[in-house]
């Protein structure tokens, strides 16, 4: 990259800067009309110089000048107005030429802000750009919040410089030099006065500068590693909180904010400092003006009119002055900024651009071998991890690489996953060097898995699928507004040097998953994530979440009239009593009493919670139900269990868990509660007491915690009180409750509440497991199954997918390698999280899916299981390093066989 | 389906449970609170004819005090499913897994309706932490156990010898 921010700069804005130049210099002539005027104007029409009888005219506009050699030109005499229409027009001049300067503003600001911005946005794009070409090594020196910390913040100033990088010195240089030229007019020697101060500020500014340089680069990089510490204390913090180490941690970030205080304060006094001495010299002048030029008028050696002209026109030389140095100081400033942020992107070898050129046609497959010639590997620290190894693969071969994790093996298998390079020798795809060929032949028909994983953040669809978006492989056509938005992003795109690639576009190769388009894709999906036993973990994922039965409103009818087909399929299974179903007429015994009462789940617990307490509805429908008193013994007859249950635990008792009506913290208050109530009626209980105690009734389910406290007559009550609770929910609670609704989709319950609707029954262990397997099972039949899972692939995985175990994330990484069609499949022990048993079953599987259609692409696996090595043609065993037997596995077998037969 | 079930609930309350467990010598010596703790931090199960409580060689994750019905104990041998031995009422099952960390030492299949309480590993651990008397009962059981095991093998290997002479 260039490292001179005004060459790159001049490189990509050169025609710009020039137009905006002329703008500036054109500019000029309203501004200097304007400085002119309201001397006219007081002069003229108010003061009346040249009205000097009642009726006199003056001439507006006269347009004529001076030709040398010829005398006046006169080409408009201009129109005759008197004093009152002067003061009008010449008034309306000012006001026009006011609009104009303002617009020229205007235009000049919009234009150099947009330059800038264009600009950062090329570098910003440059920087990105050459992340993703660093080498393999690099990554294991930075920090990824250093690297965005660059891009995002340090390079933000240049954008803000750009536009006055050249426009300004030429405005100023040039106000400041006919300053002088005019001082020196009026008199040499004053002039020379001047332009000898000028010239120590030119010389000595700078050179105290350049202490503010060496600070200025302290300070960008003591806060870039503080925002890479930072995220290290955001990713480490487990480590942190576990070894007691935050006061570490504190310390650290004490010292560096101390330390980056001191750079910043240096800072500070260096430049008041240099602004001080600056500010001295610029009045230095007028001093030895006034002292030299007055002793000379004294003497008579000078004009008195010749030192005030001079006087007067040194006002104008300090301001420009001023704001040049000033200009100087941000050209410097940003000029260190981006030196520091190339230094640090200019790293080699970068890989050719050309390696990753884009490439929308599909590619031929590899025919050749691929191949470890003599290769070494070596870690950061210079030791050999893989020596002078060569190893090779040729298409349609399964080689199982063991040694375990000192071997070697490993290693080998990130060099051909292209994750490390080669310190010596070669990988080679036929006769081609692995690295000399283009991302779009060795990224396709080369896949790697290993066990570690990263996920993006996003739909699990969109990380199974991320390793088929190569390129946008559809042209979106775009209509209205859409079309002139897609014209302006082009432009922009191309005015920035940022490529014009869309995201609209479809960027998955379904080719390359060996499906037609989007409809045949998802048999694909599913037989991958089936391949890697995903599917399971997908569909719990998604029967527990929760969609929105408008927009999916054929499935939410489809699952309401699942209700009935999982009914009658207990029914024939005799599992009817597993769960209990909500029906409208009668109570259900496996839910909270609260559910009864409303018919229906809360949406929104704190709107609730508050409602409970202070809204006269519930009240009044529990009376009328006769209710009221009931719960209110009832909420006793808990509270009073409670208490017994778990007054002597300490409140971290495991026990707690299963206590629900209360949280530990409030036995001591329930306690004295109880202590206060006893022995009085309702009627004697204060309302927030009463409320307190009832609302404990709300989560008692009887089969669950076995109190006794509900009657045959009670529960008729409770399910009679339920349509007064629904019926006549005043408006302001309208929202908080969702009734269940045996012909409704819940829009607030998950999936599988949907299918249920009902409770499972507490009594059975397996209640629940058994449940889902029916359920599972009657998605299959009545074909939901596949919109089921898709509603899995939706599940956002979260940060660096951390709402998956490491177990799922390792599969999800093993299906996004299996669902690309390639010819080399590189497993580098992707399995480690799983247990044995899994780690067998998925490796069989992933045998039969990709030995399945005639398909026989080469298969290289990491095995930490050296047993399932029969799967394989040949078994490479590494130790140290070294490849020390490579032998074929069948070979070995038939041979026995064939001893065997021959004795 | 609402009447069987306040038909049950009528005898399944947490002061029954109370009294059966008081019953079973394991939980006789502990003050009646923390019987009803235990009963209340429990899950009351309940299993038809035939179902199993648990298998041999699962991960074991929980005690059954059974409050009603039968229940055989089987191990999987070479020839098939060998009974061992029959649970009834007021007996405790799965301990040892949840005692040890071993998978499930035998599988317990149900021959009636059967009723029971379902005590999970931590409560159960946490309840011989609190309470030392129930660990002694629990050691006196085992111990009980273990010098019954020992006299059926001397008696099984005795028979053996018998029979190879």
């Amino acid at each position: 990259m260039e490292t001179r921010l005004s060459r790159y700069i001049w490189t990509h804005t050169r025609k710009q800067q020039l137009w905006i130049l002329l703008v500036v210099a054109l500019s000029m002539i309203p501004y200097f009309l304007s400085f002119d005027l309201p001397k006219q104007i007081v002069n003229g029409p108010i003061q009346g110089e040249g009205f000097e009888g009642p009726e006199a005219t003056q001439a507006f506009l006269p347009v004529s000048f001076n030709l040398p050699g010829f005398g006046e030109v006169n080409l408009f005499s201009g129109f005759q107005l008197e004093r009152e229409g002067m003061l009008l027009a010449l008034s309306l001049v000012f006001l026009l030429l006011v609009i104009v300067n303002g617009l020229f503003k205007f235009y000049i600001n919009t234009y150099k802000g947009r330059l800038g911005e264009r600009l950062l946005r090329r570098i910003r794009f440059e920087l990105v750009d050459r992340v993703l070409r660093f080498p393999p090594s690099h990554f294991k020196r930075v920090k990824p919040a250093e690297i965005s910390t660059m891009i995002k913040d340090e390079v933000e100033p240049l954008g803000g410089f750009t536009g006055d990088a050249f426009v300004q010195p030429a405005l100023l240089g040039g106000q400041a030099l006919t300053a002088l030229i005019f001082i020196l007019l009026q008199s040499l020697w004053l002039g020379l006065i001047a332009a000898f101060i000028v010239a120590i500020q030119a010389v000595i500014i700078p050179r105290m500068r350049r202490r503010l340089i060496v600070l200025g680069r302290e300070r960008q990089l003591t806060a870039r590693e503080l925002s890479g510490r930072v995220s290290e204390i955001v990713d480490g913090i487990g480590t942190i909180r576990g070894h007691d180490t935050s006061n570490y941690e504190r310390a650290d970030i004490a010292a560096r904010l101390g330390r980056i205080f001191k750079i910043r304060y240096d800072l500070y006094q260096w430049k008041f400092l240099v602004k001080f001495l600056n500010n001295f010299l610029a009045q230095v002048t007028p001093f030895l003006f006034y002292s030299i030029g007055g002793y000379f008028a004294l003497q008579g050696r000078l004009d008195i009119g010749q030192l005030v002209a001079v006087i007067g026109a040194y006002k104008d030389l300090p301001g420009p002055l001023k704001e040049l140095i000033d200009w100087d100081q941000a050209r410097q400033d940003v000029q260190v900024k981006y030196a520091q942020v190339v230094e640090q992107f200019s790293v080699e070898p970068l890989i050719d651009p050309g390696v990753q050129a884009i490439s929308v046609t599909s590619v031929a497959p590899i025919t050749g071998a691929l191949a470890a010639v003599n290769l070494s590997v070596a870690d950061d620290g210079g030791s050999r991890l893989v020596e002078h190894v060569s190893l090779q693969v040729r298409p349609g071969e399964a080689i199982a690489i063991t040694g375990g994790s000192t071997g070697g093996g490993e290693a080998l298998a990130e060099a051909f996953g292209r994750l490390t390079w080669p310190e010596s020798g070669r990988i080679v795809v036929g006769d081609d060097d692995i690295h000399d060929l283009p991302e779009s032949i060795v990224g396709r028909r080369i896949s790697y898995a290993s066990s570690e994983v990263y996920t993006f953040q996003g739909s699990l669809g969109d990380n199974l699928l991320y390793g088929l978006k190569h390129a946008p492989l559809t042209e979106v056509v775009y209509e209205g507004d859409k079309a002139a938005h897609r014209r302006w992003e082009l432009l922009e795109a191309k005015l920035a040097g940022n490529p014009s690639l869309d995201l609209n576009s479809d960027w998955i190769d379904y080719g390359a998953a060996a499906a037609t388009g989007p409809d045949d894709l998802f048999a694909k999906v599913r037989e991958v994530l089936d391949t890697v036993l995903l599917t399971n973990d997908i569909m719990a994922l998604a029967v527990r979440s929760t969609i929105n039965p408008a927009q999916h409103e054929a499935f939410a009818g489809e699952i309401v009239a699942m209700r009935g087909a999982l009914r009658r399929r207990l029914e024939a299974e005799k599992l009817s009593d597993l769960v209990v179903f909500f029906e409208p007429g009668s109570y259900n015994v496996e839910a909270t009493i609260g559910e009864n009462l409303l018919f229906g789940t809360v949406t929104d617990q704190a709107r609730w919670e508050k409602a409970l307490e202070d809204h006269p509805f519930f009240k009044t429908v529990l009376k009328r139900a006769g209710l009221h008193e009931a719960f209110y013994e009832m909420g006793l007859e808990i509270a009073g269990n409670v208490v017994e249950l778990f007054r002597d635990l300490p409140p971290d008792h495991p026990f707690f868990q299963q206590l629900t009506f209360m949280a530990a913290e409030e036995i001591p208050a329930y306690e004295a509660l109880l202590q206060k109530l006893r022995g009085r009626a309702i009627d004697e209980v204060s309302e927030d007491d009463a409320i307190k105690i009832i609302r404990l009734c709300f989560g008692y389910i009887e089969p669950r915690h076995r109190f006794g406290l509900l009657s045959e007559e009670l529960m008729s009550q409770i399910v009679k009180a339920r349509r007064e609770f629904s019926e006549g929910l005043p408006e302001d609670l309208i929202g908080i409750i969702e009734h269940y609704q045996p012909n409704h989709y819940m829009a607030s319950a998950s999936i599988i509440d949907n299918v249920l609707f009902g409770r499972i029954g507490h009594r059975h262990t397996d209640g629940s497991e058994r449940i889902r397997a029916i359920v599972r099972d009657l998605f299959e039949t009545l074909g939901l199954y596949n919109n089921v899972l898709a509603f899995g692939l939706d599940f956002d995985v979260g940060a660096g997918g951390k709402r998956l175990t490491a177990g799922q994330r390792q599969k999800l990484n093993l299906a996004r390698a299996l669902i690309r069609m390639s010819d080399f499949y590189i497993f580098n022990q992707p399995l480690l999280a799983l247990d044995q048993r899994a780690q067998e079953q998925i490796t069989r599987n992933v045998f039969a899916f990709l030995r399945q259609d005639d398909r026989k692409p080469a298969i290289v696996w990491v095995l930490a299981n050296p047993a399932l090595s029969e799967l394989f043609d040949r078994q490479a065993h590494f130790e140290n390093g070294h490849l020390v037997r490579d032998e074929a596995v069948e070979t070995a077998a038939k041979d026995s066989d064939y001893k065997e037969l021959a004795s | 389906m609402l009447a069987t079930h306040s038909e049950k609930r009528t005898v399944m309350l947490l002061k029954d449970e109370v009294e059966m467990l008081r019953r079973i010598t394991l939980f006789s010596g502990l003050p009646p609170a923390k019987l009803k703790l235990l009963a209340f931090t429990s899950d009351r199960v309940i299993y038809g004819a035939g179902e199993s409580l648990f298998h041999q060689g699962d991960i074991g994750d929980a005690a059954y005090v059974i409050l009603s019905g039968r229940a055989d104990v089987l191990v999987a041998t070479q020839t098939g499913q060998l009974k061992v031995a029959e649970v009834e009422q007021n007996s405790i099952v799965g301990e040892i897994a949840i005692l040890c960390n071993t998978p499930r030492t035998a599988t317990v299949k149900t021959t009636t309706a059967l009723e029971a309480l379902r005590i999970r590993k931590d409560d159960f651990l946490k309840l011989l932490a609190d309470f030392p008397e129930m660990a002694v009962e629990i050691m006196r059981v085992l111990a009980d156990r273990l010098s019954q095991t020992t006299s059926e093998l001397t008696e099984a290997r005795s028979r053996a010898q018998r029979a190879e002479a």
